[in-house]
C-alpha cells in the first residue's frame, strides 16, 4: 500500500506544479502549448513499450504493439507539428530579413 | 547500482526536462526551445525504457516505433496550417487510445499470468499458503480509469476531428433523452468499474473490462455530439487535458512515475487552457458541455433597429486610403476563406500608406485556442502586430477603421449591452467603437450562436458582402492600381 500512497503523492504534487507553471500564457501561444503538451501526453509510449516487449505472441503484447504505434504517432507528429508552428512565429525584423 | 535504479533516475531527469519544457512553452521567446527540450526528455524516457528488464522481445517494439514515427512524421510535414486544429485533435485521440490499450494490455498480462498460477494456487491453498491472483483492487480501479479517460479522449477527439475538418456537421447534434442516455451510460461505467475492482480476475473481470472499453468509446462520441463548432476551443483543450490524465492513469496501472508526472502536467495545463477559454466566453464548463448552445435559435432578443448598409470595395478603399489607424479582427470566416495571406498583403499596403496596422485576436476566435495566431503567423504577420482583446479595447475609440473578417459573436455589442442576449456578459472586442467598421461577411445569416449581430446595424458599420478572400483581394487591387 505504501507505494500506492507514494504514487498518489507524486500525482498531487505534479498537479499543483502544473497549475503553477502556466498560470499566464499569452493567447498567441495557446495552440503551440496545446499541441506541445499533447506530444508530452504521448509519454504513455513508455507503458506501451513495456507492454509490447514483456511477452511474445500474447494478446497483451499485441495490444502493446498497437499502443506503441499510436503513441509514436502522437509523440513524433506532435513535436514536429509544434516545432513547425513555432517556427512561423517571427519577430518583425526576422520577417523583414526573410523577405 | 542496478539497471532498474538507473532507469528510474533517468525518468526523474526526463520529468524535470518536461517541467522546464512546459514552462518555456509559456513564453514567446523560449517556446521553440522549450518544445525541443521536452522532445529530448521524451527521447531519454523512450531510450532508457528499452533497457527495462521486463522487456524480453524487441520485434514488435521496433516495428511499432518505426511505423508510428513515419506516420507522425509524414502527417506533421504535409499538413496545411489551416488544417492544424484537426491534426492536433487527431494526435490527441491517438494518445488517449494508446493509454486505453496500455491499461487493457496490463489487465491481459496479469490475467494470463494468474491463469497459469491458478492451479498452483489451489495447491498452495491446500497447504495454507496465500498467493495473490489478479490485480489489486487499486490497480483494477486505475485500470478502469485509464480505459475510461483514454476511451473518451479517443472517440471524443476523433468526433471533434470530424467536426473541425467539416466531415461531420459543426452544428450541435441533439436527440430526445440525450442527457438520460449519457447519465445511464455513466452510471453503467461506474458499476462496471466497481465490479471490476471487486473481482479482478476471471471471466467476470474480462467481461467488465470489455464492457468498460465499449461504453467509454460510446460516451466519448455522445459527449462531443451536442457541442457546437464555436465551442470547439473549449472541447479541444479539455480533451487535451484528458489525454494527459489518461496517461497519468496508465502510469498508476504500471506504477511508473514518469507517466504519472508528465501526464498530470499535461492534465493541469489543459485544464488551465479550458478555464481560459470558458472565461473568454463568460460561460461555465458545464454550460459549454451540456447545454447544446446554439442548437436552438433563441427567440430574437427583440428590437434590432437600423439597417444593413452595404459598401462597395471601391468606396471601402477610399476610406482605408485615408485611415491612419486600422485594426483587423479575424474570426473563423477568415480560416474558412483561407484569406490570411490576402489580409497580410492588405496590412502591408496600409502600413506603407502610413497607417498603423494591428490585428486584434479574441481568445475564442476560430475553432481552437490560438487558431487565428497560427493562421496569421503562417502568413508571416509579425507577432508584435497581434494584440490581445484586453490591450486593444481601450484604444478602439482612436481607431479609424476596424475590419471584421468573418468574426461574429466575438464583436457583437449585444454581449455588453443587451442583458436579455444569450451571450450577455461575454467579453468582446469593441469593434463598434471604431470610427468606421467594415464587416466582411458571406451572407446575411446569423453567427454561430444563431444571434443577429447588432454591430452590423450600427450607423458606423458597413457590410462588405462576399467571400472574405475575394473582398480583401479586391481591396488590395484597388491599392495597387492607384
Amino acid at each position: 500500500m505504501d507505494i500506492l500512497v507514494l504514487l498518489v503523492f507524486i500525482f498531487v504534487l505534479a498537479a499543483f506544479l502544473g497549475f503553477e507553471l502556466i498560470s499566464k500564457v499569452p493567447s498567441q501561444l495557446h495552440t503551440p502549448l496545446m499541441s506541445g503538451s499533447n506530444a508530452i501526453s504521448g509519454i504513455t509510449i513508455v507503458g506501451a513499450l513495456i507492454a509490447a516487449g514483456e511477452t511474445t505472441g500474447t494478446l497483451s503484447a499485441w495490444l502493446g504493439f498497437a499502443a506503441v504505434v499510436l503513441a509514436a504517432v502522437n509523440v513524433v507528429g506532435g513535436y514536429l507539428v509544434t516545432d513547425r508552428m513555432l517556427g512561423m512565429f517571427k519577430k518583425k525584423d526576422a520577417v523583414k530579413k526573410a523577405d | 547500482m542496478d539497471t532498474q535504479m538507473l532507469i528510474n533516475l533517468a525518468y526523474i531527469a526526463a520529468s524535470v526536462i518536461f517541467i522546464f519544457g512546459i514552462k518555456m512553452l509559456g513564453s514567446a521567446t523560449t517556446a521553440r526551445k522549450g518544445n525541443r527540450l521536452s522532445a529530448l526528455g521524451m527521447l531519454i524516457a523512450v531510450v532508457v525504457t528499452l533497457f527495462d528488464h521486463h522487456i524480453v522481445s524487441f520485434q514488435l517494439i521496433i516495428i511499432g516505433l518505426i511505423v508510428g514515427s513515419i506516420i507522425g512524421l509524414i502527417a506533421a510535414k504535409i499538413v496545411k496550417m489551416t488544417s492544424m486544429p484537426e491534426l492536433v485533435a487527431l494526435f490527441n485521440g491517438f494518445g488517449g487510445l494508446a493509454s486505453l490499450l496500455v491499461g487493457w494490455a496490463e489487465y491481459q498480462r496479469v490475467a494470463a499470468a494468474s491463469a497459469s498460477v491458478e492451479s498452483l494456487t489451489d495447491a498452495a491453498n491446500s497447504v495454507g499458503m496465500d498467493i495473490a491472483v489478479g490485480m489489486s483492487s487499486f490497480t483494477a480501479a486505475v485500470t478502469a480509469l485509464a480505459i475510461l479517460i483514454g476511451g473518451i479522449t479517443f472517440t471524443g477527439s476523433v468526433y471533434a476531428w470530424g467536426k473541425l475538418s467539416g466531415k461531420l456537421s459543426g452544428r450541435p447534434t441533439l436527440f430526445n433523452g440525450q442527457k438520460a442516455v449519457n447519465a445511464a451510460i455513466a452510471a453503467l461505467i461506474i458499476v462496471c468499474g466497481v465490479v471490476f475492482a471487486l473481482h479482478t480476475s476471471g471471466g467476470l473481470a474480462t467481461t467488465m473490462v470489455l464492457l468498460l472499453i465499449v461504453l467509454s468509446l460510446v460516451l466519448g462520441i455522445l459527449a462531443v455530439m451536442p457541442i457546437g463548432g464555436g465551442d470547439m476551443p473549449v472541447v479541444i483543450s479539455l480533451l487535451n487535458s484528458f489525454s494527459g490524465l489518461a496517461a497519468s492513469a496508465a502510469g498508476f496501472v504500471i506504477a511508473n512515475n514518469v507517466l504519472i508526472v508528465a501526464g498530470c502536467l499535461v492534465g493541469a495545463s489543459g485544464l488551465i487552457l479550458t478555464v481560459i477559454m470558458c472565461k473568454a466566453m463568460n460561460r461555465t464548463l458545464s454550460n459549454v458541455l451540456f447545454s447544446g448552445f446554439g442548437a436552438t435559435v433563441q427567440a430574437a432578443s427583440g428590437k434590432t433597429e437600423g439597417e444593413l448598409k452595404p459598401i462597395s470595395a471601391e468606396d471601402a478603399y477610399y476610406v482605408l486610403e485615408a485611415a491612419r489607424s486600422v485594426v483587423f479582427i479575424p474570426g473563423y470566416g477568415m480560416a474558412v476563406a483561407q484569406a490570411q495571406h490576402a489580409v497580410k498583403e492588405l496590412g502591408e499596403l496600409l502600413e506603407n500608406n502610413g497607417a498603423e496596422v494591428r490585428y486584434a485576436i479574441h481568445p475564442v476566435a476560430g475553432r481552437m485556442p490560438g487558431h487565428m495566431n497560427v493562421l496569421l503567423a503562417e502568413a508571416d504577420v509579425p507577432y508584435e502586430q497581434l494584440v490581445e482583446m484586453d490591450d486593444v479595447n481601450p484604444t478602439m475609440g482612436m481607431v479609424d477603421v476596424a475590419i471584421v473578417i468573418g468574426a461574429n459573436d466575438v464583436v457583437n455589442p449585444a454581449a455588453a449591452e443587451d442583458t436579455s442576449s444569450p451571450i450577455y456578459g461575454m467579453p468582446i472586442i469593441n469593434a463598434h467603437e471604431a470610427r468606421t467598421v467594415f464587416c466582411l461577411k458571406r451572407g446575411k445569416g446569423a453567427g454561430f450562436s444563431g444571434l443577429e449581430n447588432v454591430l452590423f446595424l450600427r450607423p458606423n458599420a458597413r457590410m462588405l458582402y462576399g467571400d472574405a478572400k475575394a473582398s480583401i483581394t479586391s481591396l488590395v487591387t484597388q491599392f495597387k492600381e492607384s
